[in-house]
């Protein structure tokens, strides 16, 4: 076996431009769950919205790459507005069923017929991040090294600007939450009607961490699309947001570093495990014969393993990585 | 005791003791409120006025719609019909948190400690106006750290006041019942509140805490504020109260001073059923058991006469 090999493919992973895209969602889910209480199902949805505007305003309107990272933030206002107008009255779990739903009619509509002309249909659209690799200060065909880490100009261009906004945030969101605005924010996580009791306006707080949380997200999806230079539906389905989600109970939800740090540590588990397994099943005389484990096999059970992982950690450290055991600890009563 | 609370309370004395009897300087007027749920309806005020600068004990048995009045006048729940007002402005189309801000705070029955926030974040969460709760000035600390800090030293004071200081940085949720309740007054206080209303303070507390807690109340009163309160316990009642408004299925049956309650004969019958009082003869029981012997022989004839039917032929 090449541990070498392994390491240098998982660290890849660990910071690449998927990470990142994560990194984002999980601020966002952040900043709805762990800090506001709002469980939103549809963080698909805002990052789909982030990368087909950025997608659609260079290709089919021919507008610089700022146009429309500001349709992005714009479209992810509207979204939230949307969902939170008639559910944030209502208690938790309607926001919960409203968003997923809204997510999914949103990547209903992207791929459908009518929407082709402008969404692409299933084949999304691609070849629109021109203006963003034209913005690196180096050649992004070139291939970079690092200790044996190698990433594109491409790659690395993307994870420079993703990784740098992924601290801007940070830092928003750890200068919200020091702030009397995130002391009321975590009052109503623990109780609305406590806090309505003592004179706060709970419905326009939970709206503006909603709006915000689904800018987050809409940013990631920009990156995400930017990155990978295409925009396409089957990337945004409900199955994103619970990784995000994985990610941010894995980093510990309520903690500023949480979701950065839950995203890391999911990708290095999910692409050692793939290289692991991958090394074990192939090769001229495999360790693991497909008799046992074909490679195939061995890419789904990655997965599963990375379940069975998060399964312990649930039980073992509830509060995640960064959380606090006592607060876990502490009942609603 | 400051003479202008010594006034207040010695008015009371001279009003007769009426259901919706006018006050001499009313806080909070109630008309014709009314609330059902489905069939039942929970509460049905015609008129009743809280005294200012007064305790006011709100009691009933269980089921009287003390807690649902409670709920409608802070804007916890909406009700059919009817107008009530604080200081003459009407509260009927206020959510609750516009009541808050007009300095009418509410404590909740089963407590709302925010267990995981700190002691300190729960007390400094109740100030009101604060800057830095607008999501943009949050990021500018500059423009609501003096105010913070003034905060801060408020909720340290009170926390002294309500020997809470020892746990300032703890976690709420690890607190006690009755150090959960003294947190949630404390917390009420920082709003600095015109009119308090507490939903049975001294539920859960034990004995030592209790009087601590009463003299928090009495001292609210001092402040100049507006107590009315929901408790079960009559003793209480009896010591802190200036005036005692009793409800029963929804209606307010009495009210008057405490001494008066308890000798009011409605009051006693709604709390332990009419005739409680009078005590069985050893003839009056045999009554008793004779006539409901004869209900059960009625009732067994009776379905034996509909088996007898139902087994004729169809």
């Amino acid at each position: 076996m090449d541990v070498a090999t392994i390491l240098t493919n998982s660290l890849q992973a660990a910071f690449g431009p998927l990470a990142v895209f994560y990194a984002l969602l999980a601020l966002g889910l952040n900043m709805h769950f762990g800090y506001a209480g709002l469980l939103n199902f549809g963080q698909a949805g805002f990052a789909l919205l982030g990368a087909y505007s950025v997608a659609v305003m260079s290709t089919r309107y021919d507008l610089p790459l700022a146009v429309g990272v500001v349709v992005a933030i714009v479209a992810a206002v509207i979204f939230a507005l949307l969902l939170g107008l008639p559910t944030l009255r209502l208690r938790a779990d309607y926001l919960a069923i409203v968003t997923i739903a809204a997510a999914e009619i949103l990547n209903l509509v992207v791929r459908s017929t009518f929407a082709t002309p402008v969404t692409g249909g299933t084949q999304g659209i691609s070849q629109f991040s021109r203006g963003f690799d034209a913005l690196a200060p180096w050649d992004t065909f070139k291939r970079f090294d690092f200790f044996g880490i190698r990433y594109s100009g491409k790659d690395l261009w993307a994870m420079t600007v993703g990784w740098s906004l992924v601290a801007l945030l940070c830092l928003l969101t750890w200068l919200l939450m020091r702030s009397p605005w995130g002391r009321v924010l975590k009052a109503i996580r623990e109780d609305e009607d406590a806090a309505r009791a003592l004179g706060k306006n709970v419905y326009l707080f939970k709206m503006q961490a909603l709006i915000l949380g689904g800018i987050f997200g809409a940013l990631g999806g920009v990156i995400y699309a930017l990155a990978v230079t295409t925009a396409q539906p089957d990337a945004y389905q409900s199955s994103l947001t619970f990784f995000a989600y994985t990610v941010l109970i894995l980093g510990g939800s309520a903690r500023v570093l949480g979701p950065v740090a839950g995203a890391i540590i999911f990708y290095f588990l999910l692409a050692f495990t793939d290289n692991v397994l991958n090394q074990l099943t192939t090769g001229t005389d495999p360790i693991l014969p497909p008799e046992i484990l074909t490679p195939s096999d061995a890419f789904l059970l990655r997965f599963i393993l990375v379940g069975l992982g998060l399964m312990a950690l649930l039980v073992f450290r509830p509060q995640g990585i960064f959380g606090d055991r006592r607060e876990v600890s502490l009942d609603a009563r | 005791m400051p003479a202008d609370v010594q006034a207040h309370r010695d008015a009371l004395q001279a009003l007769p003791r009426e259901v919706g009897v006018p006050k001499p300087d009313p806080a909070i007027v109630v008309d014709s409120v009314t609330r059902t749920f489905g069939g039942l309806t929970a509460v049905n005020v015609d008129h009743v006025e809280f005294q200012r600068n007064c305790i006011t004990g709100l009691i009933g048995p269980n089921g009287a719609g003390k807690t649902t009045l409670f709920n409608l006048l802070t804007g916890f729940d909406k009700p059919n019909g009817g107008t009530w007002s604080y200081d003459g402005k009407p509260l009927g189309r206020l959510s609750s948190h516009q009541v808050a801000r007009l300095g009418v705070v509410r404590t909740f029955q089963l407590t709302k400690a925010l267990s995981k926030m700190t002691v300190l974040d729960n007390m400094m969460l109740g100030a009101t106006g604060q800057r830095g709760e607008s999501m943009f000035r949050a990021l500018l600390p500059g423009s609501w750290r003096a105010q913070e800090n003034g905060v801060r030293s408020r909720a340290d004071e009170l926390l002294e006041r309500f020997k809470l200081d020892a746990k300032r940085d703890d976690f709420a949720g690890t607190l006690s019942g009755g150090q959960r309740k003294l947190l949630e007054m404390a917390r009420a206080l920082m709003s600095q509140p015109k009119v308090v209303m507490l939903d049975e303070p001294m539920a859960g507390v034990n004995p030592a805490l209790t009087q601590s807690l009463l003299g928090h109340v009495k001292d609210l009163r001092e402040q100049g504020m507006t107590v009315i309160f929901v408790e079960h316990d009559m003793d209480v009642v009896h010591d802190i109260s200036d005036w005692v408004v009793v409800m029963a299925a929804g209606k307010v049956i009495a009210e008057g001073p405490a001494e008066s309650i308890s000798r009011n004969r409605e009051v006693v019958d709604a709390y332990l059923g009419a005739h409680h009082d009078a005590p069985l003869t050893v003839e009056e029981e045999d009554k008793v058991l004779a006539e409901s012997e004869a209900l059960i022989r009625a009732e067994e004839a009776e379905h034996e006469g509909l088996m007898s039917e139902t087994k004729e032929p169809l």
